[in-house]
């Protein structure tokens, strides 16, 4: 399947990441190469095969309702690249 | 033309277990910002998740009380969005295999049970909370990871009325599972609406608008009451409808459309890899089912059926799971073989007490021996119907006993014949008109005459007893 | 023979016979990575001069994969995105360290970003140069702790397998690398890649020390819903046992072009030593090989791309200034990730967009249980299998950088063992002509490190290849 310089940068804008001209040009070009070699996997018959989302046979793995120590909030904002009081601060969300 | 309303909830009910879904960090709001969280709900690099087991049993406990099929496999999935309050800019969640489908809630709208259908039940976590300032918005993480289940409907619902009443008894159930405090107003119950509009006798849906930020029930039937007449005019106007997502303002009492945001949505759902697979097994889902409380329509079928309760009254009495505890315990102890004359009691003068003074029937204090000893006056005619209803608003006024309100005030009804024929007597000669007329036939004439009695008597006289006197005197002379 | 030059196994006798003291043992260390660090590179956001033994706690100190959370110690993934990163918490692996009464290095070893690489060129710091040829790569993405053992800059040291990541640079710096069992070793603090494949494990430098050290870091974590609740042998058990009738299969798919003739001859000759310790060899087949590396390219890439969405400058690490909110995701992720980074975040991001998940991703699910089926089918006849662990030798540096195909591909003999969960095992079994070493690949049932360690020592203590060191 081929992928263009529409798709990666639809695709770069989902995952958040901005590419100047020349980088959406290259990356386009080694996406369209690595994809090719990918697609080999479309000459196998998997019809009837479950997919292994978990490669381990385990399950119900839960824990207890049981309370454990938070961190306090100068731990929590320690590493904030940018705070306001006891909150973390970003530019600001337009609805 | 005329219009069929489709509407469709999607209700998400946060769970009200010790800790979060993922993490032991305890659920306690109100507190600091940014203090009851963990690197876990803070989704620090490297920390990873593990279901809560309470979490999952509440959930298995509102599924089946919805009659949903607990699916046997079932499993976690990430929805990929980034948005500040969102930790990880992804959100736990469940997409094609979630913990339960195929459910139903009857209704009880515009007199007539309706069964709504259940789509799903499934398991996520919620997100943190936005402030926003003039130039910044401000994170707080605390609400991060609280187990949230979402409930969506078919869209079944045909009225804003239906959608009112689908979360009221929805939010009834809940709170008998004991489960969530299901309080739209702090957020622990959020709704939100899909609706649109199609031709009477059509079978095609319309354009829908979903709609948000509605925070409380009548919020969410304003809202839709907007909707239904704006799309309606549209519709008419024959302008083309556009899906879209629009806020509910309640101040203004409109909806507003959230401008699109930049492309269109794509949450690349995908297994959550740090997070095993469920496998429910029946023997599980048969030892929650056995744990169940007794649900609000059980709890109506076996009050009318042990009670002798009109469906009406069972259904007033088990729609507040705390009504229905209190009203339960009254009937179990009053002594008399009527069970019906104490939930009369319940459903007239108690219950209009408690609402009007806005509280539930426990919490009007009344002691139940003293509620059962009042209505014992009134079974033994010591005082009357009307009498017993005051000494009731003050025994809730002033925690007093009925007893000694009867006696303080001395309202215990005349019933003393020897006493009664005095007062007749006097009666009888001050009003000879009316005598008259009652000989002629008429029998108004002896409503009169027993009111005059009642009024010389201060009220206590036992009307009863007084319409049979004066007749027989009359009819006898 | 200095004390930074001796295995683990060989201090912990001395510091029990009180014939050394820990802090000797540091001083040398402090010593050799003056000396040799500004040529290997191994650890980051090293300072030549800042080396003074500060009183660790513990006994032996573990140096540790930049992308392993140390309490209050900067860990980074070697990323710009995560600059000034102090986790408030250990990786279970460390406690367990911790409290089995070992040190944790203070400095980090190099990696690729986020252990995207095989060579560990792709490091916000800079490339781990091949102790055995500083012109080389020392493989990746663990380069800058297999660098750091097979200098002796190191004692003992921690990786993280997603690929090959610790296996491939331990075949190129000479060493031992072991890749536990998907579910063995905790993942808790581990700062994930494709958390389906990701494990931690030892990089050392002979079989004792991988045994020693994988046994103190594996076992049950509550804090991991993948990590598995089973029986922990201790590994020294199977330690200098003989490995008469072990059954060995020899996949013909890991035998053809592409790999190097002087690796295809080591390889041999390790089979035939094998045999004349005992153990039997035959041919066989794990024919879905060739998709291993398009599969795990799908898989890999997709978990990471959401595994990674968390970087966006909001509560830790880089954040590029902005007035807008999603000008400041997009810039800060731009500047914040490097190159391969991007590429990876971005092709994942693309396997599980809509339209394109079923052709990908759902796709790439299914041929992983093709894979994980051979293995089974294998396993049900063999105890083990061996092969190369790399195609190659160590490569030059620069020598892939421009075509990421060609890069991946040098996985090609190490992601299989990810996909199916399996444990394997890397250990030094010859050099080519140009003298770098070169790595035996043993892989075993799940959950049968064992099985891997008993035919490692029988290999490594009929050999010499672990005891020759490079000459810095």
């Amino acid at each position: 399947m081929a992928i263009d310089k529409g798709t990666v940068e639809q695709v770069a804008h989902l995952a958040r990441i901005e590419l100047g001209p020349g980088e959406l040009e290259k990356l386009s070009r080694q996406l369209h190469d690595i994809l090719g070699f990918i697609d080999k996997l479309s000459v196998l018959n998997i019809a009837m095969v479950e997919p292994a989302s978990h490669i381990l046979p385990i399950s119900n793995v839960l824990r207890e309702d049981e309370v454990r120590t938070c961190l306090t909030v100068d731990q929590a904002l320690e590493n904030a690249p940018s705070k306001n009081g006891n909150f973390f601060s970003v530019p600001k969300v337009i609805e | 033309m005329r219009y069929q309303t489709v509407i469709g909830l999607e209700v998400h009910l946060q769970l009200k277990t010790k800790t979060k879904a993922f993490c032991g960090c305890a659920i306690d709001f109100g507190k600091t910002p940014n203090s009851g969280v963990c690197p876990v709900c803070l989704g620090f690099p490297g920390t990873l998740p593990v279901y809560n087991k309470e979490a999952l049993n509440s959930a298995i406990k509102v599924a089946l009380a919805f009659s949903c099929q607990i699916q046997e496999h079932t499993k976690f999935d990430r929805k990929n969005y980034f948005y500040p309050d969102l930790p990880k800019n992804y959100q736990i969640s469940q997409f094609d295999l979630p913990l339960s489908r195929h459910g139903y809630l009857d209704i009880f709208s515009d007199n007539k049970t309706k069964r709504i259908g259940i789509t799903r039940v499934h398991l996520e976590e919620d997100a943190g909370k936005l402030i926003h300032e003039s130039n910044a918005s401000m994170v707080d993480f605390n609400r991060a990871g609280v187990p949230l289940l979402e409930i969506v409907s078919e869209p079944d619902l045909n009225s804003p009325q239906e959608a009112f009443d689908y979360l009221t008894s929805l939010k009834n159930i809940i709170e008998y599972l004991d489960v969530s405090d299901c309080d739209m107003e702090k957020g622990s119950l959020r709704c939100d609406a899909n609706i649109s509009l199609r031709p009477e006798g059509s079978k095609e849906l319309g354009v829908k608008a979903e709609l948000k930020n509605m925070n409380s029930f009548k919020g969410v039937k304003d809202a839709l009451v907007f909707e239904v007449d704006r799309q309606a005019a549209l519709l008419e106007a024959g302008q083309a409808m556009v899906q879209e997502t629009r806020l509910w303002d309640a101040e203004n009492g409109e909806t507003v459309s959230m401008r699109n945001k930049e492309g269109a949505k794509d949450y690349r759902y995908f297994p959550d890899p740090d997070l095993t697979v469920f496998i429910i097994e029946q023997t599980m889902v048969s030892r929650i089912k056995s744990q169940l409380p007794e649900l609000p329509h059980d709890k109506m079928r076996r009050f009318m059926r042990d009670y002798g309760l009109s469906e009406y009254d069972a259904k007033i009495l088990v729609s507040s799971k705390k009504n229905a505890q209190f009203a339960e315990e009254c009937i179990r102890k009053y002594p008399g073989k009527d069970k019906k004359n104490m939930a009369n009691w319940l459903i007239g003068p108690m219950l209009s007490e408690a609402n009007s003074r806005k509280v539930e029937l426990h919490e009007l204090n009344v002691n139940m021996e003293d509620l059962i000893s009042l209505i014992g006056f009134v079974e033994n005619q010591s005082i009357s119907h009307l009498s017993a209803k005051l000494v009731l608003t003050q025994m809730i006024d002033s925690q007093k006993p009925a007893e000694l309100i009867i006696r303080e005030n001395n309202m215990l009804q005349i019933s003393d014949t020897a006493e009664l024929e005095q007062v007749i007597s006097g009666v009888i000669r001050e009003n000879e008109k009316s005598v008259t007329s009652f000989r002629a036939g008429k029998t108004n004439a002896l409503m009169f005459l027993v009111g005059q009695v009642m009024k010389k008597s201060a009220g206590k006289a036992n009307p009863k007893i007084v319409g049979e006197l004066i007749k027989r005197r009359l009819t006898d002379a | 023979m200095e004390l930074n030059q001796l295995t683990a196994h060989e201090l912990l006798d001395k510091l029990r016979s009180k014939q050394v003291a820990s802090g000797q043992i540091l001083d040398s260390l402090y010593a050799r990575i003056e000396a040799v660090e500004p040529k290997v590179k191994a650890y980051a956001r090293f300072k030549p001069g800042n080396t003074q033994a500060n009183g660790l706690a513990g006994l032996l100190p573990v140096t540790v994969k930049d992308n392993i959370c140390t309490e209050g110690l900067n860990t980074e993934c070697c990323s710009k995105i995560l600059c000034g990163f102090r986790p408030p918490y250990d990786a279970t692996v460390i406690s367990k360290l911790k409290k089995s009464g070992n040190a944790i290095f203070p400095l980090k070893a190099n990696m690729d970003e986020f252990a995207f690489g095989s060579s560990t060129e792709n490091s916000s710091f800079g490339p781990t140069h091949n102790p055995w040829n500083l012109e080389c790569v020392p493989g990746g993405s663990s380069g800058g702790s297999a660098a750091a053992v097979a200098s002796d800059e190191a004692i003992w040291a921690l990786g993280s397998d997603t690929g090959g990541s610790i296996r491939q640079p331990a075949s190129f710096c000479g060493v031992v690398g072991l890749k536990p069992t998907y579910g063995r070793v905790s993942r808790f603090g581990l700062i994930a890649f494709a958390s389906s494949l990701d494990q931690i494990g030892p990089i050392t430098k002979d079989v004792e020390d991988a045994a020693i050290l994988a046994r103190i870091i594996s076992g049950y974590d509550p804090n991991d819903s993948t990590s598995v609740n089973q029986d922990l042998p201790d590994y020294t058990d199977s330690l200098g046992k003989d490995i008469k009738g072990v059954k060995i299969g020899i996949p013909k798919e890991y035998f053809i072009e592409g790999l190097d003739p002087e690796v295809k001859l080591v390889i041999e000759e390790a089979i035939k030593k094998l045999e004349s310790l005992g153990a039997v060899s035959k041919q066989v087949s794990l024919p879905h090989t060739q998709y291993a590396v398009p599969v795990y390219y799908i898989v890999a890439t997709a978990e990471a791309s959401s595994n990674l969405a968390r970087f966006d400058g909001v509560q830790y690490g880089y954040r590029a200034k902005s007035d807008s909110l999603i000008q400041m995701y997009k810039k800060t992720r731009a500047e914040g990730f490097g190159e391969e980074a991007k590429r990876r975040i971005i092709l994942g991001t693309f396997a599980l967009s809509h339209g394109y998940y079923d052709a990908y991703y759902l796709r790439a699910l299914k041929v992983r249980t093709l894979i994980k089926n051979d293995f089974d089918a294998v396993f049900k006849d063999f105890d083990c299998i061996i092969t190369p662990t790399s195609p190659t030798p160590a490569f030059k540096i620069g020598e892939k950088t421009a075509d990421p195909l060609q890069m991946y591909l040098s996985d090609i003999y190490t992601i299989s063992v990810n996909l199916a969960g399996i444990p394997a095992i890397s250990i030094p079994c010859g050099f080519s002509k140009s003298g770098l070493p070169i790595g035996l690949q043993i892989m075993a049932k799940p959950f049968n490190e064992g099985m891997l360690f008993r035919l490692a020592h029988a290999f490594e203590q009929s050999t010499q290849w672990h005891k020759v060191k490079p000459r810095l």
